[in-house]
């Protein structure tokens, strides 16, 4: 009998299930008994958390008036990197691509997300392994990462970049270094790498160079003496110790701050690592925004958001909480034609599903876009997934400027808090917006 | 996360210019460290039967009440004050008495310090206001340990800033952060140590304070962090005749030493040691991590 | 714009910025640093064939990133000298701090005094040559490129190598996970005659280098090696 078929939860045929030893986690025991190692796959936090779902935004009414639809105009550009850089990026929409690396991704698939970031006046940026020509030729904004394996880092690829992004962490894994899985370590793979054909990788999780917000204060200042000064300089943190990091950050002189909570994903981790360390993207947000306000920096220093960004109404969420942009990856990859359901039947031959496929690490995507295989990588049409995601991107925008003309803004970042309330106790308190129909925000005092 | 300096002097001309030395090594540090600034200066000993205690108060000090209260309970030999909220106070007692009898009777005041010869001065202003404030440059010493912070996981205040007084003519400074610090401040809590602060640094200094007032030596108490301490850390240690240094034995931190006939003084950075007479020509070598370095000789 | 021959850049005087920003410009064939004062990021990022003379000791990422420049520092150099060098040579008279040659792909450096804990950290194929004595952890997963010690190696070398080479002369303390002495055959004293000599240290003994090099036991995951990770 099938599972929601069951009269109870947790029954069947008068068989109970554990809670604590229930059927998945009794597989991944007997799985660890069998092979040895601990668990791998690709995505963010899976399970429940609070999330923007748990917040609603109050429209106009009465005592606030809403704007029309495309006459009254709702403004969606951004200014990222005011702070020291001679050349802050201006972005059209607040909404970029976040880092991830060609390795993880195809070759294609890197050209797609820059075809459809350029088409609609945003960015991309770079991942674990460096920049490819076909990102840099697509991509009109590129952001570069600057990782602890250094894998791929050189001057000329910094000076063709837009912007510099220093990797401390990211929410799948804050703490961990970069995997990727010998079956995607290809020969282009491996020599942009420096690593032998075909190994497992092994990353560090801390930069060669450098440990502690006093000394990336000096790595930050020899990556613009390097660039002359030109381009800004974001730090990226998976969302922990946020209060602490966000004003570290800023003290080691960043330019724009990514913030990416546990529902962020990855390539490949151990799945315990993505579960159980890290909080969410809704609790780390207002830490991130006491802390710049706090340092007489919010908007002076830019707060990008990432973690679990999937509709106009994430972006709008974000936005309300202090942020002035958000980032996306997971959500990226999904509108370039990730998990697709024409795909059915070759999910099923890896043992897979549309909307279950996560085993990004095998590097056996049907789709041509998380492998490195040249004949699945073949499958996937750049331009059609280009396409794609500037559909999804303008689609984002458009949302969130009907929910911020629905609050009576002219501009999208002039969502406020204000405009926020939390449908359960625990949203409530870790936005600290007040619970819906209360002036009560758990911990703090009354607005 | 911050900067740390430390110097000693071998000659008396150094010595009488110490705190030039002191404030141009600050400086340099102040880049990593801009929250605040802190410094321990170890000059004019007091006679036998006398203390030094360094002061803070929060809320200000009435220099009229605590010259009648210090008279009076410990008998007053001299109250410098420094602005509104610092005094050093020379006293006619031993630094255990002093400390303990201005704890139960002046509760409001923060002791920063006491010894025969320690000062300790600390607030949550850039280095470069600190210096200033507290004329750091005219101080004369035999030698000196110096802080800027840059806080990681406590707040800015000057409670917070280092150094923190670990005994008798005894202070710490750290670069670094600790993992385990939550759990020993518990424990030295339980056991009658009053913490001010949720800086991991406190806990270091508690527990040394701890070991050594427990009749460690300071070379078996730093060494003993190397078991109980975990975490990054560069840890300088001042005490009565010098100083001493310790890296955890990951050492991401650093730290730099130089000598010269005149000085030997130790730093987080080079340039903050390129600003002392002679530097182009001291010998300069790093300390190695999981060893204790001192100079001076111990106190306990 | 002409290039000049040589210009002189006083640190104390100017910055670092004046000096570094004429250095990317091409402004000179010749720049003299003096007065470096421990200061950071000295000649970062060089592009072009020039010479580089830095009249004392400098702070962290001195040459960092280095391409097709020679910078002699006649001092010591603080943390990540040389640091992602691409090509070129940088020549350390002194010491040099933690991290140095890190994640360097190519050029030379060579360090005539000691150098510190992770020397030639995440090296990418650089070559890294020091006549002295190295801190633990060196060649922390050394992918490619050649780490020289004529003296001796702290504890955990080359721990998580790849394909690196490691010749050392003196004592190693301890070895790091996955890395193994290996026979030295005569490409291999060429090579250690090649790199003393491109250093400039061609009074060292090369009969006693040993070699060290990877076991390759964690390029695949297998569960019996777990007790390594």
């Amino acid at each position: 009998m099938a599972a929601n078929q069951e009269p109870r939860p947790g029954w069947r045929d008068g068989l109970r299930e554990s809670a604590t030893f229930d059927r998945a986690t009794i597989h991944e025991i007997q799985r660890a008994a069998r092979e040895g190692i601990y668990a791998i796959r690709g995505g963010g936090a899976k399970r429940r958390v609070p999330s923007f779902d748990d917040l609603l935004l109050l429209g106009a009414s009465v005592s606030r008036y809403p704007l029309e639809g495309y006459r009254e105009r709702c403004e969606t550009d951004v200014v990222l990197g005011t702070r020291f850089a001679k050349r802050p990026l201006h972005l059209e929409i607040p909404v970029t691509i976040a880092g991830m690396s060609f390795g993880a991704l195809s070759a294609p698939a890197k050209e797609a997300l820059g075809r459809g970031a350029t088409a609609m006046g945003t960015s991309t940026t770079t991942g674990d392994g460096g920049m490819t020509p076909e990102e840099r030729g697509h991509s009109k904004t590129l952001v570069y990462q600057l990782l602890p394996s250094r894998y791929g880092m050189n001057p000329d690829d910094l000076r063709r970049a837009d912007a510099i992004e220093v990797v401390v962490g990211q929410g799948a894994k804050p703490g961990g270094g970069g995997m990727l899985l010998g079956q995607k370590i290809s020969d282009r793979v491996a020599e942009m790498r420096d690593l032998p054909v075909g190994i497992d990788q092994r990353s560090a999780c801390r930069h060669p160079d450098w440990t502690g917000p006093d000394d990336l204060e000096i790595k930050i200042e020899e990556l613009r003496e390097i660039t002359d000064w030109e381009k800004p300089i974001f730090i990226k943190v998976g969302a922990t110790r946020t209060y602490y990091d966000v004003a570290l950050a800023v003290k080691a002189g960043a330019d724009v701050v990514v913030l990416d909570g546990m529902q962020g994903g990855t390539a490949a981790t151990q799945d315990v690592f993505i579960e159980h360390v890290g909080i969410p993207t809704l609790a780390a947000v207002p830490q991130a925004v006491q802390a710049l306000t706090e340092l007489g920096m919010h908007r002076k220093v830019q707060l990008i958001v990432s973690g679990g960004i999937r509709s106009g109404a994430d972006v709008a969420k974000a936005l309300a909480l202090g942020a002035d942009a958000v980032s996306i990856g997971v959500a990226a990859l999904v509108a370039i034609g990730d998990n697709a359901p024409e795909l059915e039947e070759e999910y099923a031959k890896i043992g897979s599903a549309p909307g279950f496929y996560d085993a990004w690490h095998e590097g056996r995507d049907p789709a041509g876009i998380l492998t490195q295989d040249a004949e699945l990588a073949a499958r996937f049409d750049p331009e059609l997934g280009g396409r794609r995601l500037a559909n999804y991107l303008r689609t984002m925008v458009l949302e969130t400027q009907t929910l911020a003309r629905a609050c009576g803004k002219s501009r999208v970042q002039n969502l406020e808090p204000e405009d926020l309330v939390a449908l359960t106790v625990e949203a409530a308190a870790m936005a600290r917006v007040p619970l819906a129909g209360t002036d009560w925000v758990p911990g703090r005092e009354s607005r | 996360m911050c900067g740390i300096v430390g110097v000693y002097s071998k000659s008396d001309r150094f010595s009488a210019e110490l705190g030039t030395h002191l404030a141009a090594m600050l400086a340099e540090m102040s880049h990593r460290g801009p929250d605040s600034a802190g410094v321990a200066v170890y000059r004019d000993p007091v006679a036998a039967g006398q203390a030094k205690v360094s002061l803070r108060a929060e809320d200000g000090i009435d220099r009229e009440a605590l010259t009648e209260a210090l008279d009076r309970g410990l008998g007053l030999e001299r109250l410098e004050t420094q602005g509104d909220s610092f005094a050093l106070a020379t006293v006619h007692a031993e630094p255990a008495a002093a400390e303990a009898w201005i704890g139960a009777e002046l509760p409001g005041l923060q002791i920063l310090g006491a010894g025969r010869q320690i000062e300790i001065y600390k607030d949550a202003v850039h280095p470069d206001e600190f210096i200033a404030r507290f004329d750091v440059g005219d101080l004369s010493g035999s030698h000196a340990l110096g802080h800027t912070r840059m806080a990681t996981e406590s707040r800015v205040t000057a409670a917070g800033s280092h150094p923190f007084s670990t005994g008798r003519d005894l202070c710490l400074v750290h670069n670094g952060s600790l993992s385990n610090h939550n759990r020993l401040r518990d424990e030295l809590a339980r056991e009658g140590t009053v913490f001010r602060t949720a800086n991991d640094s406190e806990v270091a200094a508690a527990y040394l304070t701890r070991r050594i007032a427990g009749g460690e030596g300071l070379e078996a108490a730093l060494e003993s962090c190397l078991e109980n301490l975990d975490g990054f850390y560069t840890f300088a240690v001042g005490t009565a005749d010098g100083f001493a240094v310790l890296r955890d034995p990951i050492a991401c931190k650093p730290a730099v030493m130089a000598e010269t006939e005149e000085w030997v003084a130790m730093a987080s950075e080079y340039r903050a040691l390129a600003v002392l007479p002679g530097a182009a020509a001291a010998r300069v070598w790093e300390p190695e991590p999981g060893v204790v370095y001192s100079w001076g000789g111990e106190s306990a | 714009m002409s290039v000049a021959a040589s210009l002189s850049f006083d640190l104390a005087a100017g910055g670092v910025r004046e000096l570094n920003a004429a250095l990317h410009a091409g402004e000179a064939a010749e720049y003299r640093v003096l007065e470096p004062g421990g200061r950071h990021a000295v000649a970062a990022g060089a592009m072009d064939e020039v010479e580089v003379l830095i009249e004392g000791s400098v702070g962290y990422y001195c040459a960092g990133m280095n391409q097709r420049a020679t910078v002699r520092v006649r001092g010591n150099a603080g943390v990540g000298v040389a640091e992602n060098m691409m090509s070129g040579r940088v020549f350390v008279a002194g010491d040099a701090s933690q991290a140095a040659g890190a994640s360097a792909h190519g050029g030379l450096l060579a360090i005539a005094g000691n150098a510190s804990a992770r020397c030639a950290i995440s090296l990418k194929g650089a070559d890294v040559v020091v006549r002295g004595s190295v801190g633990h952890m060196s060649a922390f997963m050394a992918q490619s490129g050649r780490l020289l010690v004529c003296g001796d190696a702290g504890e955990a070398l080359g721990d998580s190598l790849y394909e690196a080479r490691i010749y050392v002369r003196g004592e190693v303390a301890s070895l790091g996970a996955d890395c193994v002495e290996k026979e030295v055959r005569d490409e291999h004293r060429a090579e250690i005659v090649e790199l003393l000599a491109a250093a400039g240290f061609d009074d060292v003994e090369v009969a006693d280098f040993r070699r060290y090099g990877s076991a390759r036991r964690l390029y695949n995951f297998d569960v019996d090696n777990a007790g390594e990770y």
